[in-house]
């Protein structure tokens, strides 16, 4: 069976353009992926997305988009696409064993936090090292933790951390952060942490068993390297665009993020359009993505109009 | 919580899974937890598959912390394949389906 619109991703964009799609009666299939509800949903607190004054919790807010989108027919299937093929007019998309044909294509695959890229980092993660300071957070009570990064994501997760960790240390490359500032003054004002500048981590110490019991910091003026003793280490280095399957078929920037045509969705292929973070480096908001996702929902229901009635 | 997947907790650990005479999958898990509430329907439709063949369970590590800590959980989700009461195998976070049953199926 030849489906209207298969979704690849399920955050703020995905799930709106399953909104819009459901209710234009199109029945869109989604692959929720390995992350159901994407970014928001390892956040706490959303201040900024409009409609809720008194903020709300990023796992709440997907869940209402999820149950908005499945109200109008939306099927939302929690499965990874882990091959496509957008050869034009024929677009296919494997998950596991199943293939699955459809007539256009919504990209709303997002971004994924960036690693360091070392081996000690891959063989302790979950063991020590993680990408997510909300889920957990809650196993460094009083213990000391370091939080690498110096964007608004860094400073966000260290001021969460204080909440468990007795002592947290940024740990950043340059001698200046690049966050906002109502963002580094809450953190900086905090008592309980402090910051290592110019620093970079060449190795994780520890093991799976036992986990993180410190960290090899190398001084970026200087040269000098040092042991820095801790119990967790938290990765906030900014974000990657998932668009590694696209790579064949559309055109990327050099960043990899999907290139879509100036105000619209649409990719170098017909009939594939993108939208949320895996195509914008700029604004990466939840309110963008869902604005995104929209356009690529109306988009795409012309494209079918023009191409298939 | 379905009658197919268990609750298991610091007092019945013991008895209820590192002494069961079937392989014990155990999510490890909390109610702030996003990428939790992803995977737990999976975890039950994973328990009614493999009914009669293994022992499907949640620990809840806020109510549970020695349990956590005595297998080094330092993320969640996490989930432990326990079989003749040693880890057999582990997974970090929220994965598709297939990963987990076909770590089963190795140990069934």
């Amino acid at each position: 069976m030849k489906r209207n619109i298969i979704i690849i991703g399920s955050g703020p964009a995905g799930l709106t353009s399953a909104i819009y799609s459901a209710r234009a009666n199109l029945k869109p299939l989604v692959f929720e992926g390995v992350q159901p509800g994407g970014q928001l949903t390892i956040t706490t607190d959303v201040e900024n997305y409009p409609g809720f004054s008194e903020g709300i919790m990023g796992p709440d807010l997907m869940n209402e988009f999820r149950t908005q989108a499945q109200r109008f027919g939306a099927d939302c299937q929690f499965r990874t696409v882990d091959k496509v093929d957008l050869s034009e007019g024929e677009f296919k998309v494997w998950s596991g064993e199943n293939e699955y044909n459809s007539k256009a294509i919504i990209i709303s695959t997002g971004a994924s936090a960036k690693l360091l890229g070392i081996e000690s980092e891959k063989e302790l993660m979950g063991h020590g090292v993680s990408a997510c300071a909300t889920c957990d957070g809650f196993f460094y009570k009083d213990k000391k933790v370091l939080v690498v990064g110096g964007g608004d994501s860094a400073m966000e997760e260290a001021t969460f951390l204080t909440k468990f960790a007795k002592e947290v240390v940024i740990i950043h490359r340059r001698e200046e952060f690049r966050a906002s500032k109502i963002m580094i003054d809450r953190a900086l004002s905090n008592p309980k942490i402090s910051v290592s500048w110019n620093s970079v981590i060449n190795e994780i110490i520890g093991n799976k068993k036992d986990g993180v019991s410190g960290v090899k910091i190398k001084d970026s003026v200087t040269g000098d390297v040092r042991e820095e003793k801790c119990d967790g280490v938290f990765m906030a280095i900014g974000h990657t665009p998932n668009s590694q399957l696209f790579g064949d078929y559309l055109e990327l920037d050099s960043n990899g993020y999907i290139k879509t045509q100036p105000d619209s969705t649409k990719t170098n292929i017909d009939g594939v359009f993108a939208c949320g973070d895996v195509q914008d480096h700029v604004y990466r908001q939840a309110v963008t993505a869902a604005g995104t996702g929209c356009m690529a929902a109306i988009e795409s229901e012309r494209w079918l109009e023009n191409n298939f009635i | 919580m379905s009658d197919v997947v268990h609750e298991f907790t610091d007092q019945n650990f013991e008895n209820d899974v590192l002494q069961a005479d079937v392989p014990v999958l155990i999510d490890f898990w909390a109610i702030w937890c996003g990428p939790c509430k992803a995977i737990a329907p999976v975890i039950e439709e994973i328990a009614t598959e493999y009914e009669n063949k293994i022992k499907v369970g949640k620990v809840d590590v806020d109510q549970n912390q020695n349990t956590a800590m005595q297998f080094g959980v330092r993320s969640i989700p996490t989930l432990l394949l326990i079989k003749n009461g040693k880890v057999a195998n582990q997974i970090v976070g929220a994965v598709p389906k297939e990963n987990i049953t076909k770590v089963l199926d190795e140990v069934l």
